[in-house]
């Protein structure tokens, strides 16, 4: 009735190379197509469960000034290249315009100096990089919704594109979001950080902040806006740079 | 349900004692217990190999709201190239081989935090390690619940888990610490029944661990921490709670070798036939009456 019991360095032994063989299995389950669009499937559960549980105009949390970080650390692009881009950085941003377009009634340019003088929104947020990092900064500028109603954007627009003068391994910089983003009272075009102008580094002159969401999603060097009913035909369809890149999910409140 | 806690024991135990006399056999995990045990033992090494890969993003931890390249961090896994160092706080480790710096798979060395072949997948690629992670997750939260719920309303914390007044003095932890490090059981009831060590570290991994280390992963995630800021001020800040959650799985990792040691200890087989079927087959000189001079003996 007794059971043996099999020698511990054959289970053990047995337990390595089991451990193995689920290893590769996992690499190449990664590489199926059909497992990831699994695996994919928990973004739309993500978004559906924190879209659910969260108002849509529920803030991320504001900091005082005591808790900000003392050094933002810049990432991502810090400089971009195109001749386009350093003329205007030369020139102090002067003939740099704005574009909104798309889906509106109404396309506009607006100059930095038009969007300073809209009705500014000022935030103390933390910042959350995809890699775990988090940053606390002063982010001041219009929101988002404004501009958008100034344009008319038309009933049939899903997304806002977020077009950028930085690029990378050749292929330019975007990010989109939808509408219940594009028009929560916490996202802005920051032309302001930590009390000063946006620095180069940070995207100068103006980047998305939509707060809630992950680093990727705020895009800096914003040149365009553009407004539109579908992703499919913008970059490589997936709704953002990393997204087409290295499957980001487009999702980033996780 | 019958009445009281003590009542539903002692019929198990009697059931358990009829069924030892006619096959040598006891009933020892309800079948929901035997499901969620390696449906979540799946669920929990993927989420801590796709973690892994997650934290190589960016292998340092700090406390607080935020932390970044320039904050102080508690806890560092940095590489020079040539030798992988490991500091917590002002203690530093050459983990060269292992953390910072090792070989992967086809023998390229690799600067990374936590070697190849503990994460998924196995290269670096936080896209995948994250789709992996949140499907998963999912996969652990909600049985987690249920399970919860069940134990609770099924008797598995009642009659399982609940520590009764005398097993918490000194003798009866020390005679249960005694029976457990034993090989095999001598009664019936040590087979039948968790003993205080058990039962500590059941609770402290399913209504502790587990819950913990769930709620400082929804504090992570900015979307959520607007819905719910309260997360915020129970850990601390989202970079607190980063780092909760890597010491929770550092600790779940723990529990697992601890773990697997007892097993091991007191017969591998029938404990894993146990946890497949229900059902532990006693040695055949168990002794089925239990009294403390048998334990002198």
């Amino acid at each position: 009735m007794n059971t043996p019991i099999i020698p511990r360095r054959k289970l053990l032994g047995g337990l390595a190379a089991g451990a193995g063989l689920a290893l590769t299995g996992c690499d190449r389950l990664n590489e199926s197509d059909g497992f990831r669009s699994i695996l994919r499937g928990a973004e739309s559960l993500n978004k559906a469960s924190q879209r659910l549980i969260t108002d849509r105009a529920a803030l991320a949390r504001e900091f005082p000034e005591s808790a900000m970080s003392p050094i933002f650390r810049m990432n991502g692009t810090i400089s971009p290249a195109s001749d386009e881009y350093q003329q205007h950085q030369r020139e102090g941003f002067a003939n740099w315009r704005l574009k909104i377009d798309g889906l509106v009634s109404k396309p506009m340019e607006l100059s930095l100096a038009q969007l300073m003088a809209m009705p500014a929104r000022e935030q103390i947020t933390r910042h959350d990089c995809v890699e775990g990092w988090s940053a606390i900064g002063k982010w001041r500028g219009p929101p988002l919704g404004l501009l958008l109603k100034a344009a008319g954007l038309s009933t049939r627009a899903r997304y806002l594109v977020f077009h950028c003068a930085d690029f990378f391994d050749g292929d330019p910089y975007y990010e989109s979001i939808d509408l219940i983003d594009a028009f929560h009272p916490q996202t802005i075009l920051a032309w302001g950080m930590n009390g000063g102008m946006l620095p180069v580094g940070h995207g100068a002159p103006v980047r998305l902040r939509v707060e809630r969401q992950l680093g990727y999603k705020h895009a800096k060097y914003v040149m365009r806006i553009e407004a539109t009913d579908s992703l499919s035909g913008i970059g490589r369809g997936k709704g953002g740079y990393w997204e087409d890149e290295i499957d980001y999910e487009w999702y980033a409140g996780i | 349900m019958t009445g009281s806690p003590e009542t539903d024991r002692d019929q198990r135990d009697e059931e358990a004692t009829q069924m030892l006399e006619r096959t040598g056999d006891v009933k020892r995990h309800h079948l929901s217990t035997r499901i969620w045990h390696w449906f979540n033992a799946s669920a929990l090494l993927i989420l801590l190999m796709s973690g892994l890969m997650i934290f190589n993003a960016h292998p340092r931890l700090y406390w607080g709201e935020y932390g970044s390249y320039d904050d102080p961090a508690w806890l560092e896994i940095a590489s020079d190239g040539e030798r992988g160092n490991t500091r917590i706080g002002p203690l530093n480790y050459d983990t060269t081989g292992v953390f910072g710096i090792a070989k992967d798979g086809e023998g390229v060395v690799r600067q990374r935090a936590f070697p190849s072949w503990a994460t998924i997948p196995s290269t670096y690629d936080l896209a995948s390690a994250r789709r992996w992670h949140f499907f998963f997750a999912w996969l652990l939260a909600l049985p987690l619940l249920l399970f919860m719920f069940r134990a609770l309303f099924n008797g598995h914390v009642k009659n399982d888990l609940h520590i009764r007044r005398q097993e918490w003095a000194p003798k009866a932890i020390w005679r249960d610490f005694k029976n457990h490090i034993r090989p095999k059981p001598r009664h019936v009831e040590d087979a039948t029944r968790y003993n205080i060590l058990q039962k500590f570290s059941y609770i402290a991994v399913i209504f502790i661990l587990l819950p913990v280390i769930i709620l400082t992963g929804l504090t992570m995630s900015p979307g959520i921490d607007a819905a719910w800021p309260w997360l915020l001020d129970i850990f601390g800040g989202r970079q607190s709670a980063r780092s909760i959650h890597f010491i929770i799985a550092f600790l779940l990792v723990t529990f697992f070798l601890v773990h697997i040691v007892m097993v091991l200890l007191s017969g591998p087989i029938s404990q894993i036939r146990a946890m497949i079927t229900g059902w532990y087959r006693l040695p055949a000189d168990t002794m089925v009456a239990h009294s403390e001079q048998e334990d002198d003996q």
